[in-house]
């Protein structure tokens, strides 16, 4: 992995592309939730996805792990099909799609980031565990590493699905809103994990609902509504105009205010 | 026969002890396999597989004229995969709901089945007599080399479930991220349902189509009352389902006219009705007793805190105060001041109370565990 690490100071002009989307059209029922999507991702960015409930943003998350298959359009990940570079992709799904109540506890859940790399059969073994634990540290868990995941509150859940997915040691990162249902300290303390992921020259891409922080937490954003509406720099398109564009009302007082 | 006469018969009676052996160990295979379907909430699904299954029996005797039961069985075992495997196709290829496919298939083959059992019925060989056994089962017609088509099942059962126990539980927390690290989730979909389909086949002799899914679901949701971890549910649902077992052919033999079937399944909702109450960490008894506990100790605590704060006010936190002052403060008790007593928090003389040394240093801490509890 090492060879794809990258300078933040790279330019981003001269970056390789570390997501690329061409033509994607997803539908779950007739009507596409997702159309004609064209998206390119330079490596190293922390870019946000921004759009209104339903626009797709799952969806086209979903899509490029291929846990959805597109009707049209096709996916690569530095260059190659999803397939043979998953080793090189961690998913932290929406924290509501899973049963918090299933008979299992918090490092059994983080352990789960290695299951990948481990390949089918093969168990867990002290080397699992010792990065599941690291993983658990870094999200400042480990205290919890026996509880029951019920017994967590929101926030920890999500600290929990975040350290699964710091487990798989990843170059790209895809996030469904890490933010939902967490206090202020989970907030900052996550947003410095995803900060630091950039720092060492990996992708982070960020299902993200606060249109408030954008531009404190992100250097790029893709508008979706179905359509893809921008993407790019957040200081050079994320403005009015796009947001107005995105959620069909007017945003002339947002953000700076 | 009573009971008592029926656990000293069970080891030297050939037809008791298969009959024992053949539920206990069907009850352990469901329980087992039963906790993946409770976990992943297809709680219909047992019902369809066994009501899909019945055509089969019905067709497999028309078409070979044996009553054997192997052979009666493997036809079931096609149609209920059969079934099983078009509520997937209907669940992926149209957009209803996996209730609705389930639902849909059950009658669809039941129906279909209970025609063809009442076609022969009416066929003038006389051999037809008993398929209906099928219905609601028949333990009594068990032999033993039925018990051992059962052991061999569940040994194999066994072996795939420790083989595959990793990919399994990451399938059913969350199947999604499955995919996207790389493991074939249709397989190991269809692996846990053929499974599934198997474990009540392989009862059908026994508990019948109608009471089959009952087997399935009752020894899970009664473990899963029980503990935490996966593979403790597991083993829990397994061992309440060969209770069941024992216990409901250990009724029914020693009230002559009991069939066994539902009363094995009237012994595993024993099990789930006394989970569900008794319980520590998730009965409904514990819970209402936690409940009352935690208001309780929050009266004491909200009222030594307020003593906490008159007694802050002097130098000498022991400092006697009458007890009057506590009325001002709603929640306070006769009863919470008592209790604090006895704890050695305060200590009362004639009507004036002071705070002890503990009591002050209990609800300081207060605060900060309070502070640490909301983190
Ligand atoms: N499993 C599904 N079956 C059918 N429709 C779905 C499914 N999941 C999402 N949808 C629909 O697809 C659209 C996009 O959903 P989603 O990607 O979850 O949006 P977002 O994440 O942006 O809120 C919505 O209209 C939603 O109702
Ligand atoms: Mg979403």
């Amino acid at each position: 992995m090492s060879e794809i690490k990258i300078q933040e100071k790279t330019p981003v002009s001269e970056r390789k592309m570390a997501v690329q989307v061409d033509d994607l059209t997803v539908a779950y029922n007739y009507k596409p939730v997702l159309w004609d999507i064209d998206l390119e991702i330079p490596e190293g960015v922390l870019m946000a996805i921004v759009g209104p409930n339903g626009a797709g943003k799952s969806t086209l998350i979903k899509a490029i792990l291929g846990i959805l298959k597109p009707i049209a359009g096709s996916v690569t990940i530095y260059g190659k099909p999803y397939d043979e570079q998953r080793k090189l992709v961690a998913y932290v799904p929406q924290k509501g799609s899973v049963d918090w109540d299933f008979p299992t506890t918090a490092l059994d859940v983080v352990m789960m980031g290695t299951y990948g790399s481990l390949g089918w059969i093969k168990r867990p073994g002290l080397k699992e565990k010792k990065s599941s634990l690291e993983a658990l540290e870094k999200v400042g868990m480990l205290a919890f590493k026996n509880r029951q995941i019920s017994q967590l509150s929101g926030g920890q859940q999500q600290r929990i699905f975040l350290a699964r997915a710091l487990v798989q040691d990843a170059s790209i990162y895809f996030m469904d809103e890490p933010f939902q249902g967490v206090d202020a300290t989970t907030e900052i303390a996550i947003i410095n994990i995803l900060k630091e992921l950039r720092k060492a020259g990996k992708t982070v891409i960020v299902v993200h609902h606060d249109l408030q922080t954008v531009p404190e937490y992100f250097d790029w954003v893709t508008f979706l509504n179905v359509k893809k509406i921008a993407t790019g720099p957040v200081k050079d398109i994320f403005n009015d105009d796009n947001l107005t564009k995105t959620y069909g009302i007017n945003y002339k007082v947002s953000i700076q205010e | 026969m009573d009971i008592q006469e029926y656990f000293s018969l069970v080891f030297s009676d050939y037809t008791l002890r298969t009959i024992t052996l053949g539920t206990a160990i069907l009850g352990a295979v469901t329980g087992m396999l039963g906790s993946f379907a409770v976990l992943r909430k297809q709680s219909l699904l047992g019902d369809a597989i066994s009501h899909a299954a019945l055509p089969g029996i019905a067709i497999a005797f028309l078409i070979t004229g044996s009553k054997d039961t192997n052979t009666l069985l493997i036809g079931a075992l096609i149609s209920g995969l059969i079934g099983t495997f078009w509520i997937r196709g209907i669940v992926t290829k149209t957009h209803l709901k996996s209730d609705t496919a389930l639902g849909l298939i059950l009658s669809l083959f039941f129906g279909f089945g209970m025609l063809l059992l009442t076609f022969i019925q009416k066929q003038p060989n006389a051999n037809q007599a008993g398929l209906d056994k099928y219905l609601f089962g028949q333990a009594a017609t068990l032999v033993e080399k039925d018990v051992w088509l059962m052991a061999i099942i569940t040994g194999l059962c066994l072996f795939v479930l420790l083989f595959f126990w990793k990919e399994f539980k990451l399938f059913l927390f969350d199947a999604d991220y499955a995919k996207t690290l790389g493991f074939n989730t249709n397989f190991i979909d269809i692996l846990i349902t053929s499974f599934i389909v198997l474990a009540i086949v392989l009862g059908l002799q026994t508990v019948g189509v109608v009471l089959m899914s009952a087997m399935l679901l009752a020894p899970a949701a009664a473990a899963r009352q029980w503990t935490n971890s996966l593979s403790k549910m597991v083993f829990l649902a397994a061992i309440f389902g060969a209770f069941s077992g024992v216990f409901g052919t250990a009724i029914s033999a020693s009230q002559n006219n009991l069939s066994t079937g539902p009363v094995i399944v009237i012994v595993a909702s024993v099990f789930v009705v006394i989970s569900f109450i008794f319980s520590p960490s998730r009965g409904l008894l514990f819970r209402q007793i936690r409940f009352i506990a935690n208001r309780r100790d929050l009266e004491q605590q909200k009222t030594l805190a307020f003593m906490y704060h008159i007694a802050e006010t002097h130098d000498n936190i022991s400092h006697p105060h009458t007890i009057k002052i506590l009325n001002n403060f709603q929640g306070y008790t006769r009863k919470t001041l008592q209790k604090l007593v006895d704890k050695g928090y305060v200590t009362l003389d004639g009507t004036m109370w002071s705070l002890t040394e503990k009591g002050f240093e209990t609800a300081a801490n207060l605060y900060n565990q309070q502070a640490l509890k909301d983190e």
